[in-house]
Formats: C-alpha cells, structure tokens, sequence
C-alpha cells in the first residue's frame, strides 16, 4: 500500500495516506461499527425459542426494567444488578488509584537513574503481557481454605478457622481486579507525572510549601489527565467484566456482562442487544463526563 | 535538596512499591512452584514431593486436561493477528503523520474500539455473522443453490470473526505505540532523503522503515501477547472452536488437580519466552538500524 505511485499533486491532497490507513479503517468498519449497528439494530427486535424476528418492539428493554418503577417493593433485577457492579466499580477504583498513584509518583520522583526508572516501570507492567485467567488462577492455592493465607492467619492464632470470605467473594473479586488493573492507573498516571516540569516543585517548596501543599496542589492538579485516563480504563473495564466475576467470584456473583453472557447462551440476543445498549450508553456518559475535565488528544 | 539523604516519603513508597511487586508476582510464582507437585500432591501446599509428573500428563494429553488442539489454535491466531497487526499500525501510523480525509473519526473510531466494553464488541460480531448466516440461507435457498444450502453452516470461526474481535483489541494499542514512535521522528532526514531526489516509495523504504524497525517489533509484540491472552472480546465471536484463554477459564472449575497450575505455567512461559524474544529483537534491530543510518 505504501509502494503507492509518487504524489505528483503536491498542492492537492495526497491520495497515500488514505490508502495506507484504509486497512485500520476497514478492520473497524467490519468488527466495530457495522457490530455496534447490529447491536442497536437487534435490540429492537423479537425473537422466539429459535429464531430471531425482524419486527420492530420495545419488549427487551421493556422487560429489562421490568418492575423497576415500582421502588417499593425493593429494586427491580436489572437495577441491583447495575448498583452491584457499580460498587464494585467504586471499590476497584479506589484502590487501583491509590495504588497506581503511589508506584507512579515512587518511580517519577523518587527513583533518579534513568536506566533504573525504566527498569522498575517493566517490571509493574510486563505482567500486562500475561493471561489474565492464569494470573486469576494464581490466587487459589492462597485464598483457598486450605490455602496459603488460611494456614498463615491459622497458624499465627489470629483467627481458629479457616475463613470463606476470602475466596468466591467480594473481597477476591476486587482483589483480582486490582492486580489485574492498577497498571491501567499507572501507565498513564507516570506518563503525566514524567512531564511536570520539576522546577515546579522546586518553586513550591522555595515558596514556603509543605510536602503535603506541594502534592495537593502542584502535582495532583498535573497529574489529573493521567489519573482521568486511567480511571476511565479501570470502570469501563470492571462495567463489562464477566471473567475475573466469574471465575473470582465463583461465579455466584451478579454483573451486567454476566447477565448479557446468559442470556447469549440462552439464545436470547435480542434481549443481551438490548443490555448491550444500555451497559453501553452508561459507560459513553461516563465517559463524557470524565473527559470533560481532560482534552484526552493532548496527552497522546 | 540534599541529595545524599533519602526523605522519609522514600522509603515509605519503596516499601509499598516493594509489596506491590511481590503482590504482582508472588501469586504467579506460587503456581510455578506448585506444578511441580509430586504427584500425591494438592492444589495446596504442603508440597509432597517434587516431580514433573503433572507436566507429563500434561504433555502426553492424558490427564484431565487434552488442549493442545486449543493451544495450536491461539498460536496461529496469534500469529495471524501479530502480523496483520504490525502491518496495519504502521502503515496507519504513517497515514497519520499527514492530514487525509476522515482523520479524527478514524482516530476516535479507534479509541472507541479499545474503550468500549469487550462483551459488547463480542456480542456485537457474534450478531453481525448471524445475520450474515441467515442472509447467506435466504439467499441460498430462494436461488435454489443446492451446494451452499446445504453445506454451509456459519461464516464464523477462527481466521473470519475471531480473527477480527482480535485485531479491534490489537489494533487500537498498535497504533498508539506508533504514534508515540512517529512523534519523536526525526522529519529532517525524511526531508533529506526527498531533497536528494529519492521516491515516496524509497524514503519509506531506506529511511523510515529502518529507524522504525525496533518499534516494531514492540507493535508485534502486543500484537501476539494480547491475541493469546484475550478472553473477553472472543467469547461469543468464535463459534465451536475455542482458544486455549477459552478452555482455560472452563477448566477453572472442573480441575482439581495441579496440572491446571502446569498448563498455567506453561501459558505463562509462552508470554515470557515471547517477551525475551522482543528484547532480543529491539537491541538486534536498534543496532542494525543504527549501523544503516550511520555507517
């Protein structure tokens, strides 16, 4: 494609660089927009036990909501489904954040080889290259009854026996999630903080600030496109989670991407079409929300 | 600031970046240590012994676990996907050095493709070839095509959808990485090259390829680890024959014996081995680049 012929209308508009990025363009057409299409498109539809039927109707979101209007008699499915993995979500957030500023703010700041900065930076990303079910899979011989962590906390007297919550639970859900993605926190987070001008720091220090001051209000503020990028990673992943819930939480615990899972393999995709779109449309406010605090092209 | 003493925050952030790396690690190196069961042994420690007898049921399929079906399938998808996701990325890197036509909807398109929900995407394709599948039926069977009523089934598979669900994961990190790459390029030697009269189609060739060549093999790097990773986005987009990230998370809950940590070992070793062969790659390339431009 780039053995295109030589531009003979300097004046005009070149003709290779369309070509050369028509590949990317067609790859998204065929399994990124033209599916998204489908996916709205479905969702209006019915179907039966074996087929889908092409008629337009409301019934997959009608049933999806089904009796949530209705707070009085607790919350519809649909919605403590959404305000299960929303929590999750919070907590995930939380700590991926704390962590990932942390690491990042260490290696940026603290670390002063070069050679070493980006040493230490492979090592808490190589992980990344890995599989995630395995890197899942790790934890059970720790937080199992039998496991690790039980024996230790056994042994030590701190508890008489074994505990369950530390397996097929809350906790090793977001346990997972934050090994699996406080990387996403701190690629972007160190990326910023690699980019503030460190006599800035200087200067606040010279002025009179604390090292509290200085973090609050000179290197948080710097660091906000980093953390907003990271953020959006880390809840629009754990929004269509159904793997790490799955597998972590024993598969016992309710998520949206559980839920359109099911019903996928019951068939019913008009249904799934239909959380598709709304699991979707959440996570695009979302993230319209968050980037308006950020021009995302200005960090690339 | 004083440059020999270290303030207190140092030694407090060492010490959390420390147990962060050990959180990182220590799981994966328990797994390691427990594949190596005797084979009395349990998921957990103690360790009865140690042997590779797990491997070896591994390796001889005759344990629990047959998947080198599945493990010959994400090789060649990987494969697959690394090279059409270099390809691809470069010469999208490329078109965007220049302005053209549709720029910032290819550019959001593309990080729409890598924000937007896997299970989404996934439903989306598996929609897509089902629509394709009964568009091909209809088709079929009011033309009276005989062949094609009967032997065709689904247009999913491997190399069509899963292939695809691959590369809307791949693509999107391929082409940053040859952003960043093309941001610190330098243009004068391309402006160079031109002025001494050679081709678009040379300058490509001798002087951009060339100094690109180490990034590359980063771009390919991604490509593959991602591919032999994904869960997520193949699920519901790759028909009967699953990838071994697929039957891994299905063996999850019917294994109880230490083999899983085998096979998860073995898994693992392929990213790793894969990792070191992108090093490898990058210092090669980066001094026969250098040795090209400069001598």
């Amino acid at each position: 494609m780039s053995s295109s012929p030589p531009d003979r209308r300097p004046m005009g508009r070149p003709v290779a660089p369309l070509l050369q990025a028509a590949p990317l363009a067609l790859v998204l057409l065929l399994f990124f927009v033209f599916p998204l299409l489908a996916t709205a498109v479905v969702s209006l539809w019915n179907y039966t036990e074996y087929s889908l039927v092409p008629d337009v109707t409301q019934r997959n979101y009608v049933e999806m909501f089904e009796g949530c209007s209705n707070l009085g008699e607790g919350l519809c499915t649909t919605f403590r489904t959404y305000l299960s993995t929303l929590r999750l979500c919070a907590m995930v957030w939380a700590f991926t954040t704390l962590f990932g500023f942390a690491i990042s703010y260490f290696l940026a700041f603290h670390i002063r080889s070069d050679t070493m900065r980006m040493a230490l930076f492979l090592v808490c990303t190589a992980p990344f290259l890995t599989s995630n079910v395995i890197r899942m899979i790790s934890w059970l011989p720790l937080l199992g009854r039998e496991g690790v962590v039980n024996q230790f906390l056994i042994s030590t007297g701190v508890v008489d026996q074994p505990q369950d919550w530390l397996l097929f639970s809350d906790f090793s859900v977001v346990l997972a999630f934050v090994h699996l993605y406080t990387l996403f926190v701190t690629v972007p987070v160190f990326n910023s903080m690699m980019r503030i001008d460190r006599r800035l720091l200087e200067a606040a220090q010279d002025a009179g600030a604390s090292g509290w001051q200085t973090l609050w209000h000179v290197v948080i503020p710097l660091t906000k496109p980093g953390l907003v990028i990271g953020s959006i990673f880390v809840i629009v992943l754990v929004m269509g989670d159904f793997v790490t819930i799955g597998v972590m939480g024993g598969q016992q615990i309710a998520s949206i991407g559980k839920v359109i899972q099911v019903q996928m393999s019951y068939l019913q995709f008009p249904a799934a079409a239909a959380q598709a779109v709304v699991l979707l449309g959440l996570v695009l406010l979302v993230i319209a929300v968050m980037t308006r605090l950020i021009d995302i092209r200005r960090e690339l | 600031m004083d440059e020999d003493r270290r303030p207190l925050s140092f030694w407090l952030l060492g010490a959390v970046f420390l147990a962060f790396v050990v959180f990182l690690y220590g799981p994966t190196l328990t797994i390691l240590v427990l594949s190596f069961q005797g084979p009395e042994g349990g998921l957990t420690f103690p360790l009865r012994g140690v042997s590779t007898h797990w491997y070896e049921l591994l390796w001889r399929g005759s344990g629990v676990i047959d998947i080198w079906a599945s493990f010959r399938r994400s090789l060649w998808l990987g494969l697959v996907v690394m090279v059409l996701t270099t390809v691809i990325s470069l010469l999208a890197g490329y078109a965007f050095r220049r302005r053209f036509f549709g720029q910032g909807l290819l550019f959001n398109l593309t990080i729409a493709s890598l924000i937007v929900p896997s299970i989404v995407v996934s439903l989306g394709i598996a929609l897509e070839f089902r629509l394709l599948d009964d568009a091909v039926k209809a088709f079929a069977e009011e033309h009276g095509i005989e062949w094609l009523n009967e032997g065709y089934t689904t247009a999913m598979g491997l190399f069509t959808s899963g292939l695809g669900a691959h590369l809307t994961w791949t693509l999107p990190f391929g082409l940053l990485i040859m952003f960043a790459v093309f941001n610190r390029f330098p243009n004068d030697l391309e402006e160079a090259a031109r002025d001494l009269g050679a081709s678009p189609w040379q300058v490509f060739r001798h002087v951009v390829l060339p100094l690109v060549a180490p990034s590359l093999v980063g771009v390919a790097l991604f490509g593959f680890t991602l591919s032999w990773d994904e869960i997520a986005r193949t699920s519901q987009a790759i028909g009967d024959a699953n990838t071994l990230p697929l039957e891994l998370q299905g063996l999850t809950s019917t294994v109880t014996t230490p083999e899983i940590y085998a096979l998860g070992t073995v898994v693992t070793g392929v990213s790793v081995l894969v990792i070191v062969l992108a090093f490898l790659g990058v210092s090669i390339a980066k001094r026969r680049a250098a040795k090209r431009v400069l001598g």
